[in-house]
């Protein structure tokens, strides 16, 4: 934008503020969740904080313009630590008044709109349900509006490249993405590179991209319009030391499979059959031949549990993953690695139910599922990330706890920790400590169902061994592998399946409280994606100097074995969950506890302000 | 080969687990157990690599009864679990036992789709055109008709014919057998064994206590002569106790007829000669009535899935090896690939 230096006004005073809220709202085709990960990573680059929260219609390319196709990409960044992607939106960026009208009920009165004035046409109005225009009705007088045609300063600034008008104007969303970097002084370089990466085949569209964000950045420094639009810095965040990348709950997890199937030494078999919003964890993971990792993109749900089932057998490390509907088909089988004790963990990325439910919605209510879900007494272990970063960890202890225990465990994410990003601190792979599985080899007194002493699993034994040769299956079985009716064993084996799985509260942590939570008063309990919302509210609560407490679950079942006795030192239990009381009910039935239930099942997760109301009211009401 | 080229050889017996048969006196699936424990022994095959998988039936019982690795899975996922062990150890050697209703009605989808990806596995399908396990319902083999506990009035819904099912997923072997002819199952059975990718093998079984004799139109000795013909490769297609009648296209239209030899001036030069590689003659010989196609219908061996996927592993661990000179990255070069940052204390 070589012609507009002449314009220039030289730098800007910026505003030092300690986080904001942004969220950049299109139609479905408009590029919304690319333009909010490149502003992710200028703002990682920054040195803030940040939680995202991408929210798109099931629908791949719903008619333009309708409110049924807006995507939406929300960014919370700051100087200080960032637990949720924000309650309530300080800028929103709509390109037409459809994304306007879904996304104005949650930007804060006083906030800004930017929009592009460009798609405010009759057709576009009407389309969205806008009797009137709303820029120019008075309907918008609680908030900033800053109206730009962004359409036309897009053409214009791509003109000289010589592309198409069509092609021209799906670089709208790289005006509005540089505009909104110069209003919080990002860096544009990382997004140029980007570009020029991506469109190396067409170096005419990466051409006209570039000048698109540059046009919208300089608009920003040049027009008379410093004042509404605002010029901010917000300083880098105190995070611990150390090397950072942004990962999103899908690639944490997958990468985390990987890793835990190395510690053991394991190959990974990862077998399953797309569905939002569990899909993408297939598609990580099938990137990866270089690292061994095989990949199954069986027929159905089924087979890709029966087939991670058949490559445990075989020795490897058999994982699926899928989310509610498709968890309910493996049902079955889940049942038979159960019974047949082998290794095996289930990846569930819930969104909202039941039935097919809201597919690109999240929610937190296959609990139930994942602890009770099947026929019989068919206990197994279930464990819940709290954070897009903390899947990784969870993947590894999956797989950890699923070979030294032969036993299914459930993994729950979410579509919210699915899609959103963060910060995260990268761990050192190659420093962990490797604990390659032990196979049985020795024919020796060799009994497939013999238990060790210690964890009360069986022995792997993998085809393949010479004298090792045993037939297993669903049936009941003797100690020797062999069918058996016979009514003590059947009694004896269901205890021990039983057993097995509690002991493991022996092996994991004992439960904590988070750091800074109050010893009484009200525990807030959590578990999964509550993390940030239930963590940020209790920060705040806690320095008004109320009483109150953090718990957060990684362990569902066992639960860790101190639980019971840390949660009676409370005087009450508060549990918010997306579902409509499913942990809640499981501590009551397991500590006979007055816990209650705070819930919420709008495909959204919890407000900040909405968990820090329910514990005022209750000590209010308890004062 | 899972051959177990140093260990002294087994006889049929040794591959015979300690296990109690419980199969009803007189069912067919004792005569197949056989002919499979005698191929096993003929072929050298190793019992450690060796692995049984079924589903569930009275046939995917049979894994207990052999010697070697078993698994004896749920209703219609056998060709899944196999799928998966073969994806873990591509040397195993997987046999799929199964009935018409595990792998044909609620294994149907599983058994489609083994057979179309190629996984180097042996299916054998034990056809009885029934229900056993259950007591008797009729299954998607019976024949429109079978009377059953299900259906006393008889039932409504058409056959499924195993062997076109196979050759329209497009197995890349397909083959023929009855349960009592010990002479010829074996050879097949071997066959099936030697061939690299999925191998389908239906075999017609007597269930005696539901559906006896439900085959005795093309097995019983006084018929089987002139209702069944077996198949071989680059032979003639030439059947009957007197090896006089032959099969040759429909002059004027698209299947076969049976022809009488030195009748109407026919001689061998007008049979068909057989040839396994030839989807279409498969399909003519699998959609004839009488007389029933046994032996080896098709044979055109392609690669197996399970060996493209560690082909394609190994591929692009080579491509990094020599990319990166020896050095190929870890994990944690994963981990750090695309934007990073460093912060400071």
């Amino acid at each position: 934008m070589e012609g507009s230096t002449a314009l220039k006004r030289g730098d800007v005073p910026r505003r030092h503020i300690e986080s904001a809220v942004v969220r950049f709202a299109g139609d479905s085709g408009d590029g919304m969740q690319l333009t909010g990960s490149r502003f992710t990573i200028a703002t990682a680059l920054a040195g803030n904080d940040l939680a995202t929260f991408p929210d798109f219609p099931a629908e791949i390319r719903a008619p333009a313009g309708t409110t049924y196709g807006v995507s939406a990409f929300q960014i919370n960044f700051g100087a200080r630590d960032i637990k949720t992607s924000g309650d309530v939106v300080d800028v929103l960026v709509a390109m037409n008044p459809a994304a306007l009208k879904v996304n104005l009920a949650d930007v804060r009165p006083g906030g800004l709109l930017i929009v592009d004035s460009g798609a405010f046409g009759d057709k576009n109005l009407r389309k969205a349900g806008y009797e009137a225009n709303p820029l120019k009705d008075g309907s918008l007088s609680d908030y900033r509006v800053v109206e730009i045609d962004m359409s036309q300063r897009t053409l214009e600034a791509v003109q000289p490249v010589g592309v198409t008008k069509k092609e021209g104007l799906r670089c709208k969303n790289m005006w509005a993405l540089g505009l909104v970097y110069w209003m919080f002084d990002r860096d544009r370089a990382s997004t140029i590179e980007w570009l020029k990466h991506k469109f190396a085949e067409r170096p005419e569209l990466a051409q006209a991209n570039i000048a698109a964000l540059n046009a919208g950045h300089a608009f920003g420094e040049t027009a008379e319009l410093s004042g509404e639009l605002g010029a901010f810095s917000i300083a880098p965040a105190k995070l611990p030391p150390g090397l950072y990348r942004n990962v999103t709950g899908t690639d944490a997890l997958a990468w985390g499979l990987l890793a835990g199937a190395r510690l053991r030494e394991l190959k990974l078999v990862f077998c399953s059959y797309p569905i939002t919003p569990a899909s993408g964890i297939l598609h990580a993971l099938a990137a990866l031949p270089y690292y061994g990792v095989v990949t199954f993109q069986a027929e159905d749900e089924i087979a890709a549990v029966c087939a991670a089932i058949g490559a445990s057998y075989a020795g490897a490390i058999g994982v699926t993953s899928s989310s509610g509907p498709g968890i309910a088909l493996k049902s079955e089988a889940i049942g038979l690695a159960v019974a047949a004790e082998l290794p095996l963990v289930v990846v569930n990325s819930q969104r909202a139910g039941p039935s097919t439910g809201m597919p690109t919605k999240t929610e937190q209510s296959d609990l139930y599922q994942a602890v009770f879900g099947r026929n019989a007494d068919c206990p197994l272990v279930v464990l819940a990330a709290r954070s897009p970063a903390d899947c990784f960890d969870c993947a590894i202890e999956a797989v950890r706890l699923a070979t030294t225990y032969m036993t299914p465990v459930m993994l729950l994410s979410d579509g919210y920790i699915a899609n959103a990003a963060e910060p995260w601190a990268l761990p050192d792979v190659d420093a962990m400590a490797h604990d390659p599985v032990a196979f049985r080899t020795d024919p020796e007194g060799f009994q497939p169902f013999a238990r060790d002493p210690q964890t009360l699993a069986r022995p792997w034994a993998v085809p393949g061994t010479p004298g090792l040769e045993h037939r297993i299956g669903g049936l009941e079985r003797d100690v020797d592998g062999n069918i058996s009716y016979d009514p003590e064993n059947h009694q004896r084996m269901t205890d021990q399946r039983m057993a097995k799985i509690a002991g493991i509260a022996d092996d994991i942590p004992e439960q904590g409280l988070e750091p800074g939570s109050a010893e009484r008063g009200i525990a807030v309990v959590g578990w999964g994606s509550t993390y940030g919302p239930i963590s940020r509210a209790v920060t705040n609560l806690r320095a008004e100097g109320l009483p109150v407490a953090h718990i957060h679950l990684r362990h569902i079942w066992p639960l860790p074995r101190n639980l019971g006795t840390l949660l009676k030192q409370f005087d009450r239990i508060l549990v918010p969950e997306m579902n409509t009381g499913q942990l809640v009910t499981l501590l009551r039935s397991e500590y006979l506890i007055p816990a209650e239930g705070l819930n919420k099942v709008t495909g959204k997760p919890f407000r900040i302000t909405e968990i820090e109301n329910a514990v005022r009211t209750r000590l209010e009401a308890a004062a | 080969m899972n051959v177990n080229a140093h260990a002294p050889a087994l006889n049929a017996k040794d591959y015979a687990s300690d296990q109690e048969v419980r199969w009803c006196p007189g069912c067919g699936d004792y005569a197949i157990l056989k002919a499979v424990l005698r191929t096993l022994a003929d072929l050298r095959a190793d019992p450690a690599k060796t692995v049984f998988v079924s589903g569930i039936g009275c046939a995917s019982r049979f894994p207990y009864y052999v010697s070697t690795y078993g698994f004896h899975g749920i209703h219609g996922r056998a060709p899944a679990i196999a799928t998966g062990i073969k994806l873990a150890n591509p040397d195993l050697d997987v046999w799929i036992i199964s009935g018409d209703g595990d792998a044909l009605s609620i294994g149907g989808n599983h058994l489609i789709h083994l057979l179309r990806r190629n996984v180097d596995v042996q299916i054998l399908l034990f056809n009885n055109e029934i229900y056993g396990l259950t007591k008797g319902q009729y299954s998607p083999t019976s024949h429109r008709g079978t009377r059953s506990p299900s259906s006393p009035f008889g039932s409504l819904d058409p056959a499924l014919s195993p062997a076109a099912l196979a050759l329209g997923a497009r197995a890349r072997f397909v083959a023929r057998a009855v349960d009592t002819q010990q002479a010829h199952l074996p050879g097949i059975l071997a066959r099936a064994r030697s061939h690299k990718g999925a191998s389908f093998v239906e075999i017609f079984q007597n269930c005696i206590v539901y559906n006896d004799g439900v085959f005795a139109d093309f097995t019983d000795k006084a018929v089987a002569a002139e209702a069944q013909i077996h198949v071989e490769h680059g032979k003639p297609l030439i059947f009957g106790r007197n090896r006089d009648k032959g099969l040759r296209l429909k002059p004027g239209g698209l299947e076969l007829e049976v022809v009488e030899l030195g009748k109407d001036g026919v001689d061998e030069s007008g049979i068909l000669v057989h040839d396994e590689t030839n989807h279409t003659l498969a399909t003519l010989l699998v959609a004839m009535d009488k007389p029933v196609a046994l032996g080896v219908l098709y044979c055109d061996p392609a690669p197996s899935y399970e060996r493209a996927v560690s082909d394609r592993i190994a591929a692009a661990q080579a491509e990094v090896e020599t990319r990166t000179e020896g050095q190929p990255p870890g994990i944690n070069a994963l981990l750090r690939a695309g934007t990073t940052w460093t912060v400071t204390g």
